[in-house]
């Protein structure tokens, strides 16, 4: 794994470190103060931090330090997470996440922004009320802030844990040429808790005697009695004397650690000055490798005590050195043991546990795809093969049939498996809609709140990824265009604070969204004059309310009295309408003047795969989705009553039901079709009611694949995509919403963007 | 003449078509690969040039009567037609012609401008003329003869 | 031989980088997430040094230090903090739970090191 690896799943880790943080916030936001969710929020920040400052994103980390700063006073219930604290909050996880972005992206942040919520962070943390919400980002009060201003600095890189040593290891070597090289004299005497933390005086000794030529003398008069000794107490202590290049510094950086849990005295002696040496302080000569562990291996070692009674302290040493050695690893071997035993059932636990706790990997979504699409070929294949089956063995033998009916359902399943890999809730997609609408509620100076439900509602990922943007539009006009100033909300008797709702579930087969809010709906009067503007309709057009409604999704369509920042970019609703045709939905809107608006998505659950009748029409075979047919009649003459000019009806169990003629829709005949020769499929459509669609005949149920006609060509009114059958020809999969809605008088519009003129 | 020469120059590679008796030609760094002719899956509402969608190993391809795009009369494709897989944009169309004749390396200066008698269509697509061993092959432009319009600002 | 470090941190960049930096060093390293991790995986695991992060989901460093003091086994194992706070308090408080020495983040790989090999044999 390489830096640049690392530094991918840096910013994938960010990414969730910021939901997670967005998350908390919220529910702090939402009253919760659950001590776990205050440390989850710092930690978030922390961990961005610690990797920001591994890659040297000096810009980000900085931020973060500040934001971290402030959360650890909330952390340590020093500030309390007000609104208006929660409100900087939240406004610091916004422009984190966009200096996380710009450091992946290399793009540039607001500055001015960055700025004002550092001031304002800071404030909070010097225990300043924040100033009062405004829409504008506007200059925090100064706080006398300038004493505490460190904390916008860098935080201080100090690696030992020290004070920074004010000159390196460097300058010794630039010595001129008199080349002095000092010799340092150390006194040290460990603590008990030394060894307690870890830190072994036989290690430091070996440490300082790399430095240079060592001699050390250890001091043992401490040492009491075997049945006074405690193991674990620390009773020796030594003296060192070494010479090096190093000097002080480097002595004393070897203690760095132990250095509180010792007496440690070190001192540069002179060249020239003879130490006060008594007679003892000099010897032994060489390093001593004392292995002190024996202390800590309680009673083990116990019995060879008594040869460090003697008093001879090399031979003392080494006695104790090997007496401990033998103990070490008498108990190692025993551990070992042990351990290998324990090893194998503690990994079949572990491996239980994994299990158990629902472990996941990350994967490359190129393999996902890929898998997808072979999958996606298995089954065309499978159908070719089980037509030429049939094409050439009218009877079918029977073990071929059941083979090939396994068959079918094998891959059944294994492309429901594959689908669900790709399926992922909607929650990340809703939870970036938190922040959109944060944003537009200050640029506007409304006040909203948003509610999401069925967060946990999957969808295929393609869809997810592209759902998005249609949705950040659809949030901009409904907080800029539906909701009313908080004034006007108040003065009407609604709350002031506006809410949209946004909602996702699965029916029948599809996933649905809804974005609702309770402004002021729609206002008919003016859409409707805007449509005669603009020659959509005539003058005296008669249209439902229903009808009028929907009319913005046309292009060009926009009320808006001035262009303000957002809704005026110039992204209109048709825009919106398309990007949800183009994952094969449906978009629909109703409204009540006075109480709000909604907006509702039909998507289809996979982009990938449809369970279809197959069916001709007017000589074209097309494919028409088996969760939109009800059920299939075969009309009689009896059955069929005339309406109006061209309607006609059919009647089904005492209730009548409009004939829809496909092949006049879509335009594949001039001719009306004549019901009694061909086939009624009965179909469901969004807006309610059934309808009976018009077929020349029926040729199957097939699994078919989707393959998408906006790829390469345009969306087709009246059709929602295209799959291949097992003839290897490309046939037509039905949009059942749209042609019935053509049936109810309004052609299908023809935007075909492949035309040109001439 | 080898690459580097060439982008010297300022060379280009083209293919060049046959529909009916004129020539046509488009730059080659467009086309994806040619085919023989398959029966199309008509579309709906689809202009009267479009002749429908074609499954290019599991890609839907539309099948454009390039005879009819360029303004002359309707193609009736037999097996002998040739369908180019182009590039246009961002999609991917098959251009159905009668057959493909050439492959031609020219320089800015074999392409003399479009004659004044073309009318507004071919003034829309075409490039200029060559002129190459007597025969007379226009030039034609893919993408101002498939628009692609993305989301249009409102 | 080589030496075994057992590294724990939540953050999956920093393990990473930990898991580079050693094994480049020719360390053996294991890894765990958080304190309750780190416990669970020090049953078997034998290592020689460890190396852990301060702010940690389910148990913090304090808490996973002190919990690896209290073993037997462990009561002596070098135990360096990895950690990007860096004021007084916070390191009193670890040494007091039985650190024996620390690192501020971003480490220097060599320091690292330097530090792993000053407190192991």
């Amino acid at each position: 794994m390489d830096m640049n690896e690392i530094k991918e799943i840096f910013f994938q880790e960010c990414e969730e470190q910021l939901a997670e943080l967005e998350s908390g916030l919220l529910k702090l936001n939402d009253g919760d103060r659950d001590p776990e969710t205050v440390n989850a929020v710092f930690r978030a920040v922390h961990s961005i931090k610690g990797g920001a400052g591994a890659f040297g994103l000096d810009d980000l980390v900085s931020f973060a330090h500040v934001f971290e700063t402030t959360l650890d006073c909330v952390r340590s219930n020093k500030l309390e997470p007000t609104q208006d604290v929660l409100k900087v909050m939240l406004k610091s996880a916004d422009v984190l996440a966009d200096l996380t972005n710009a450091a992946r992206d290399g793009g540039s942040v607001d500055e001015s922004r960055s700025r004002t919520l550092i001031r304002e962070l800071e404030a909070l943390a010097h225990g300043e009320a924040p100033a009062a919400a405004e829409p504008a980002p506007k200059s925090a009060a100064a706080p006398k802030a300038a004493a505490p201003a460190p904390v916008v600095e860098q935080p201080p890189v100090n690696d030992e844990g020290f004070q920074p040593i004010p000159f390196s290891f460097g300058d010794f070597d630039e010595e001129p040429a008199d080349h002095y090289v000092p010799t340092v004299q150390v006194a040290f005497k460990p603590k008990k808790d030394l060894y307690a933390k870890g830190n072994e005086a036989v290690l430091l000794l070996r440490d300082v005697s790399r430095l240079g030529e060592m001699s050390v003398y250890c001091d043992m008069d401490a040492l009491p009695t075997l049945d006074k000794m405690n193991p674990e107490e620390a009773y020796f202590s030594w003296k060192i004397s070494v010479t090096t290049e190093k000097g002080e510094d480097g002595v004393r950086s070897v203690f760095e650690f132990a250095e509180w849990d010792c007496d440690l005295d070190i001192q540069t002696i002179e060249e020239d000055v003879v130490s006060e040496a008594t007679g003892d302080e000099e010897l032994p000569m060489q390093p001593v490798p004392f292995d002190l562990s024996m202390l800590d291996d309680g009673g083990a070692a116990v019995a060879d005590e008594p040869a460090v009674m003697e008093g001879d302290a090399a031979a003392a040493v080494t006695a104790a050195e090997t007496a401990t050695k033998v103990a070490q690893v008498a108990s190692r071997a025993a551990e070992n043991a042990k351990a290998a035993a324990a090893a194998s059932a503690a990994s079949a636990a572990q491996a239980n546990q994994a299990a158990a706790a629902g472990q996941t990997i990350r994967v490359d979504l190129d393999r996902v795809d890929r898998l997808i699409n072979l999958v996606g070929e298995l089954v065309i294949n499978q159908a070719m093969l089980s037509q030429s089956v049939v094409e050439n063995d009218t009877n079918g033998t029977s073990s071929i049939n059941m083979g090939l009916e396994e068959l079918q359902q094998l891959t059944r399943e294994i492309q429901d498996s594959v689908m669900a890999i790709r399926a992922q809730p909607v929650k990340p997609v809703f939870q970036r809609m938190a922040r959109t609408v944060r944003e537009i509620a200050d640029i506007t100076g409304k006040s909203v709140r948003l509610i999401t439900e069925g967060e946990n509602t999957e969808v295929d990922k393609t869809v997810i990824d592209k759902l998005a943007e249609p949705l950040t539009h659809m949030i901009r006009n409904a907080v800029d265009h539906g909701l009313e100033m908080p004034e006007k909300r108040e003065a009407l008797g609604k709350n002031p604070e506006g809410t949209v709702r946004l909602t996702a579930k699965h029916r029948s087969g599809r996933i649905v969204i809804e974005l609702a809010d309770d402004g002021a709906g729609i206002n008919r009067e003016k859409v409707r004059q805007k449509a005669i503007d603009n020659d959509l309709i005539a003058a005296d057009a008669n249209l439902s309310d229903e009808e009028i409604d929907n009319l913005i999704f046309h292009a060009g369509f926009s009320t808006a009295d001035k262009v303000s920042d957002l809704s005026g970019r110039g992204v209109g609703m048709d825009v919106v309408k398309r990007s949800i045709q183009a994952l094969g939905g449906r978009i629909s809107i109703s409204s009540k003047p006075g109480q709000g608006s909604v907006f509702t998505m039909s998507l289809p659950l996979t982009l990938a795969v449809l369970d279809g009748m197959v069916v001709t029409v007017a000589g074209q075979t097309l494919v028409v989705p088996l969760t939109a047919i009800v059920e299939t009649l075969q009309p009689e003459a009896s059955a069929i009553h005339s309406f109006g000019a061209s309607q006609r009806l059919i009647s089904i169990r005492n209730s009548f039901c409009p004939l829809v003629d496909v092949g006049r829709i879509l335009n594949f005949r001039n001719t009306q079709a004549n019901p009694i020769e061909g086939v009624a499929l009965l179909v469901e459509s969004e807006g309610g009611g059934q309808r009976a669609l018009m077929v020349d005949a029926i040729q199957g149920q097939r699994q078919v694949v989707i393959k998408s006609l906006e790829a390469n060509y345009t969306h087709v009114p009246g059709i929602a995509a295209a799959t291949i059958l097992g003839d290897g020809r490309v046939a037509l999969i039905l949009d059942v919403d749209a042609v019935v809605a053509a049936s109810r008088g309004q052609s299908l519009k023809q935007d075909i963007s492949l035309a040109a003129t001439g | 003449m080898t690459n580097a020469v060439k982008t010297l120059t300022h060379g280009r590679e083209l293919i060049a078509f046959r529909i009916g008796d004129q020539e046509f030609c488009v730059n080659i760094m467009s086309v994806r690969e040619i085919r023989g002719w398959t029966q199309a899956t008509p579309m709906p509402h689809a202009p009267s040039y479009v002749l429908g969608v074609i499954n290019l190993r599991g890609v839907v391809l539309p099948i454009v009567d390039m005879s009819q795009r360029l303004g002359m009369k309707p193609a009736e494709p037999t097996v002998r037609h040739v369908i180019i897989v182009a590039q246009v944009g961002p999609k991917v169309v098959g251009l159905l012609v009668d057959a493909v004749s050439d492959i031609l390396t020219v320089t800015p200066e074999n392409i003399q401008p479009t004659p004044d008698i073309a009318n507004e269509v071919e003034k829309a697509y075409a490039r200029g003329i060559l002129a190459i061993e007597g025969r007379m092959i226009c030039l034609i432009e893919l993408d101002s003869l498939f628009p692609h319009t993305e989301s249009e600002a409102a | 031989m080589k030496k075994k470090v057992l590294t724990v941190d939540d953050s999956r960049t920093i393990r990473n980088m930990l898991l580079v930096t050693l094994n480049n060093a020719g360390f053996e390293t294991i890894q765990a997430e958080d304190g309750i991790e780190g416990l669970e995986v020090l049953e078997n695991a034998n290592p020689d040094v460890i190396v852990t992060d301060i702010n940690m989901p389910r148990l913090d460093g304090f808490g996973f230090i002190e919990g690896v003091r209290r073993n037997e086994k462990y009561r002596a194992i070098p135990i360096l903090v990895l950690t990007t706070e860096s004021d007084a308090e916070k390191k009193n408080r670890a040494r007091q739970a039985g650190a024996t020495g620390w690192i501020v983040k971003p480490f220097d790989p060599t320091k690292l090191i330097d530090a792993i090999e000053r407190v192991t044999a």
